[in-house]
């Protein structure tokens, strides 16, 4: 070992607190709703209470007359916005795209539609003016049901959109050498998956907040977003039609938002338009809980019909899979991507599967639009193909574990093309990850449990489920996922710049942003130990679109593994940097110098080092520069990767039914990751507790419900069930490290995995707890009622 | 969620609490307000007065001297916390039930009988521990037993300008042989069923038994004919089958909603009425 310098503690691999939360648990948090300014007013919204009418006519006087009201509107007033973008619209196929404008004008499509807007002066009496205005509506028939929306005869919801048929997409083989593999098989087994609807439910609903400014023509717009250049982008280029410089955005802090808050939204637009419309006067939007249920983005809400082929010895052969996807009343902002790359693509899992062919319709419904929610497109995959592995052991008595071992692509495979059009997966070691979760869970001994419970006749049944899943994460390159291949209308790159300010202190600025999810720590223990700058001199600045680079937004995982890469390739620009001024500092040739935990110095010399803050400081005065060299530590990278990344493991649930009464007790949860390197583990093992948690409140409590008028059933928390803390069990969480090529950190992310293999996991579990009573499939969420139905249905 | 516009008042004394409500017909009692102001948020409840009785003396509290006497303003958190309840054990643990702590900490016994919530849980305690509400109005105090308070959906038989002051439980099944069980709704919390039993024995056999069940009919009731079926019987594992097997059978028609049909709470009813009656036979 040559002489170095002394080593600082390492930061990356430290579960150190997130600095970020001593602000936000004792309440010193920026969110919209407390944003307070002088002159600012409040919107009511008038909403449709009918799925699907005409508006015949709307009286906005009896609200205009009452004192405090300031203005009113109706989507009239507002023609010259454009409907909102669509932003993604899947690849390849047509796809028949309709858009909400901010208020909707002649039709409502969905109960809660909003159709008019009160202006005043406080929030109590804006809701109070908007119930007083009178709409007359003629009622039109509803559709809810994706599959029934493109059956003859079903209401029409959009003239530009025959059956009410969004697009049809397919990807994998041809249906007829699929059919002919399905004929071939061994066995054969079908399902019928109803991936049912989910509300995202952030504990913080959605907002914005826009204040024109008549002097400059220029918009300041606060909003609950992942995405805050986006927005800025779509709201200027697509639906306002002015430079993006015109408009400044401002995501403050956020509280959660899994997927819901990327999208660009109604009030975006319109509180920056009626800001104009009263001569700056700030204007305030912020939902309350039952507009969020019924106005904001839903999740899932898939149907499918299922059917594998495989051998007698389990391997499977052939797996044609027909989905219909459920888009809601309009096309949502990135609506088109969930059900087909993102889902489709990703249906092999983390199988060697030779025939698959999946088929997607999706439809227009007289229901809230969905789109992207915690896993998007993933978690469906997911569930129907470890449905499918649990089918297939039913089908050839194989234990469960075994066809997954069956199936497995193997270490050596990668990178693996599963031949569906996903890009090839990067890395992995899946049965590492099965074998290292039996052996955790004690596999063999539940079995044998199992057995002696259901010989016994007792009451309590046991189950056993598990997940092996693989999922797709930092989506990229842009030129695949771009408008000539996957079909996003944009680029998926990051973007990072660092500031090493005269004083050693650092400001990294960042496209990437959190919504929850602890990017100040972190990007600081990354850039810590990458600079050699002590952890608390660097503030990671963002969520500004004014002094942040451009970034496409945090969601599908990709902060750590795109943004983060972003950051990385920019300590190496400073390196380069603070090398060659180091070296012109100690009068030695760069090729004579090292650069180690913040030091500069001539090999075999540390003692004579250069620190990089002595470094700074000279690059800031400038006084002594070498020949050519600009002042300052100031780099920029922007980072487009050349792949996405593939984390994996697998998960074991171990349920208790009470066959009596069909009630379900969670009592063992495992769970073994791969999500490559880990920066801080405290912050992943977080992600992935609250992962967990909803991804088995899809497969036992949460599900979203229209009655055959189009209203909204589970339109509050009392009826909605997000899971509380006393109905999740604990988790035991384990690991295995495989990292990925695609990024120098070797990270794969972790932001979505919980809730892709958990659902599944419980899913699998219960219906294994019934299976000796004949019971194959029950639909999600598992209430216990649907368990003692199957039961009595089965006996 | 935001409520129309309201008057608040907040009386001293429960006479003039009971003036301002018969002054005004469209006057509601607050007392935790985690019924009444949740219904407000969501515009399902628009009083124009809302009449605080929180400050009024002499409404909260415990007397134990012969069953016990809670006072209508007495909180859930208040009841669990009391050291005066020992012979009431099912009380307190269908209290630990109620809500979550903010909840507890806000929400009265009086206000959850005056609310009759079709899926409250002291309704069905009440029930089966043969209880009556104190109230007070114009025409002066009366004493309603709970068999005749709870008489439909949200609705009691209280005039709108009576005030519960107490809830009064009676000497008959101190430290009698009680448990009370719950299937909680998945969000809410609320009771989807709830059964509370209270069995007396006399020579080894069943003396009296009353069942309250919440949940699953229009309002709290009592499984009349399950009780039936216990009397003068040995509390034992047969009896309990054959008396759970008829404690749906008075309820008249079940609720239903997306988490549960009438046909599975009929069918949870009878489950919880046997686990209950097992817990309280120590079996
Ligand atoms: C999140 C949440 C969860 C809950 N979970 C449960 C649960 O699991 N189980 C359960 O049983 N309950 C539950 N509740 C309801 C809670 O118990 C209520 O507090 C209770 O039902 C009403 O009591 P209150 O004191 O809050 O009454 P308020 O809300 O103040 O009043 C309710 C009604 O009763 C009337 N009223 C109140 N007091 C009197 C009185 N003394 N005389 C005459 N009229 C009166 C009011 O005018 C009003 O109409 C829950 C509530 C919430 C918000």
């Amino acid at each position: 070992m040559v002489a170095s310098v002394d080593a600082p503690e390492k930061m990356v691999g430290k579960a150190i607190k997130r600095r970020e939360d001593p602000r936000l648990i004792t309440g010193a948090g920026q969110f919209i709703d407390d944003l307070r300014m002088p002159g600012m007013l409040h919107i009511g919204l008038v909403r449709s209470p009918l799925a699907h009418a005409k508006i015949k006519s709307i009286d906005l006087s009896p609200a205009l007359s009452m004192p405090g009201v300031v203005a009113a509107f109706t989507g009239e007033d507002f023609l010259d916005l454009n409907p909102l973008p669509a932003a993604w619209q899947a690849g390849g196929v047509t796809n028949h795209a309709v858009t909400p404008r901010v208020l909707a004008v002649n039709e409502v499509h969905l109960a809660g539609d909003p159709v008019a807007v009160v202006i005043a002066e406080d929030q109590y009496l804006a809701r109070d003016a908007a119930e007083a205005v009178i709409v007359e509506y003629e009622e039109l028939p509803v559709v809810v049901d994706a599959k029934k929306a493109a059956e003859a005869g079903a209401p029409q919801l959009h003239e530009e959109a025959p059956n009410n048929i969004v697009l049809e997409w397919s990807c994998g083989k041809d249906a007829e050498v699929v059919d002919k593999a399905l004929a071939d098989a061994d066995v054969t087994a079908g399902l019928h998956i109803i991936n049912q609807r989910l509300i995202p439910t952030p504990m913080e609903p959605r907002g914005s907040v826009a204040r024109y400014d008549p002097g400059t023509g220029d918009y300041t717009l606060w909003i609950t977003s992942q995405a805050p250049h986006v927005m800025r982008l779509l709201i200027a280029a697509f639906v306002l039609g002015i430079p993006e410089q015109k408009i400044r955005t401002i995501s403050p802090d956020i509280g959660g938002g899994f997927g819901a808050k990327i999208f660009c939204y109604y009030d975006m637009p319109l509180t920056m338009a009626i800001s104009k419309k009263l001569d700056g006067r700030p204007i305030k939007f912020f939902e309350d809980r039952v507009e969020n249920y019924v106005s904001t983005t839903h999740g899932r809400d898939h149907i499918s019909d299922v059917e594998v082929g495989a051998t007698n010895d389990g391997k499977i052969t052939a797996l044609k899979v027909k989905t219909w996807a459920n888009i809601g009343a309009y096309f949502s902002t990135i609506a088109a991507g969930i059900p087909t790359t993102l889902y489709g693509r990703m249906i092999a899992g983390c199988y060697k599967i030779p025939n698959i062919r999946v088929d997607v319709t999706a439809t227009y419904t007289n229901t809230a639009m969905v789109d992207a929610y915690r896993g998007a497109g993933r978690p469906e995959a997911a569930y129907l193909i470890e449905r499918v592995c649990d089918a297939v052991a039913a089908a050839t008595g194989i234990d469960p574990a075994e066809v997954r071992r069956q199936n497995f692509i193997q270490p050596e495979d990668f990178p693996y093309d599963t031949g569906i059009g996903m890009l090839p997966y990067d890395s992995g070691d899946y049965e590492r990850a099965l074998d290292k979760a039996l052996d955790l869970a004690g596999y063999t001994d539940l079995r044998a449990e199992q057995k002696r419970r259901i010989e016994a006749g007792e009451q309590k049944l046991l189950g056993i489920g598990l997940s092996s899943y693989v999922e797709v994460c930092g989506v990229a390159p842009s030129k695949w996922i771009g408008l000539g291949g996957e079909g996003w209308g944009a680029g998926l790159w990051e973007s990072a710049n660092i500031r090493v300010q005269l004083t050693g202190k650092t400001v990294v600025t960042t496209g990437s942003l959190p919504h929850g999810q602890g990017h100040e720590t972190t990007f600081a223990q990354l850039v810590s130990d990458k600079l050699g700058i002590p952890y608390d001199d660097i503030q990671i600045k963002h969520s500004d679109s004014l002094g942040t680079p451009f970034g496409f937004g945090s969601y599908g995982s990709r902060s750590l593994t795109v943004g983060g890469t972003a950051i990385y390739k920019t300590t190496d620009k400073v390196i380069d940097k603070v090398k060659k001024l180091g070296a012109h500092m100690l009068e030695a040739s760069e090729a004579d110098v090292e650069f180690e935990h913040g030091k500069v110095f001539v090999k075999g010399s540390p003692d004579a080092a250069k620190s990089i803050q002595e470094i700074a400081a000279a690059a800031h005065v400038a006084y002594d520069l070498p020949e050519g060299m600009e002042p300052f530590l100031d780099e920029t990278t922007y980072y487009d990767p050349p792949n996405c990344t593939f984390p994996f493991g697998t998960h074991v649930c171990v349920v208790e039914i009470d066959n009596d009464s069909g009630e379900v007790d969670i009592v063992k949860y495992l769970a073994v990751d791969d999500v490559g390197n880990v920066i801080n583990p405290l912050i992943v093992g977080g992600q992935l507790h609250g992962g967990i948690a909803q991804g088995l409140a899809q497969a036992l409590y949460e599900g979203a419900y229209y009655d055959d008028d189009g209203q909204l059933l589970t339109g509050s928390l009392s009826d909605y069930a997000i899971p509380k803390a006393s109905q999740v069990p604990w988790y035991d969480l384990d690991s295995t490290v495989t990292p990925s090529p695609v990024n120098p950190m070797g990270a794969k992310g972790a932001g979505e995995a919980g809730t892709i293999a958990s659902t599944p996991a419980v899913g699998n579990a219960v219906v294994d707890a019934v299976k000796h009573l004949g019971v194959n499939n029950i639909q999600m969420p598992m209430t216990p009622e649907r368990i003692w139905t199957a039961i009595n249905e089965a006996r | 969620m935001y409520p129309q516009q309201f008057e608040y008042v907040r009386p001293s004394s429960v006479d003039e609490a009971i003036g301002i409500l018969a002054s005004n017909p469209d006057a509601k009692v607050l007392a935790g307000g985690h019924s009444l102001i949740p219904a407000m948020k969501l515009r399902l409840a628009a009083p124009g007065t809302v009449v605080d009785i929180g400050k009024i003396d002499g409404l909260a509290g415990i007397d134990s001297r012969g069953g016990a006497k809670i006072g209508a303003m007495t909180t859930y958190a208040a009841i669990v916390d009391s050291d005066k309840l020992g012979d009431f054990p099912m009380l307190t643990e269908a209290t630990k039930q109620v809500g979550d702590p903010s909840v507890r900490n806000r929400g009265t016994i009086g206000g959850s009988m005056a609310h009759n919530d079709p899926a409250a849980d002291l309704t069905a305690v009440m029930l089966a521990l043969n209880a009556s509400v104190t109230a007070k109005g114009k025409g002066g105090e009366r004493e309603v037993a709970v068999d005749d308070l709870f008489v439909g959906l949200l609705t009691t038989s209280l005039a709108e300008d009576e005030i519960i002051t107490s809830v009064n439980i009676p000497n008959d099944f101190a430290n009698a042989k009680q448990a009370y069980v719950k299937h909680a709704h998945p969000a809410s919390g609320y009771a989807v069923v709830g059964v509370a039993v209270a069995v007396t024995e006399k020579d080894g056999k069943v003396e009296s038994a009353r069942i309250g069940v919440t949940g699953a009919p229009e309002h709290a009731k009592r499984a009349t004919s399950a009780e039936a079926a216990l009397t003068g019987k040995t509390l034992d594992a047969e009896t309990i089958a054959a008396a759970a097997a008829l404690a749906a059978d008075d309820l008249g028609e079940l609720n239903g909603d997306v988490y549960a049909s009438p046909e599975y709470r009929a069918h949870l009813v009878r489950v919880l009425t046997k686990r209950a009656l097992t817990q309280a036979a120590g079996l």
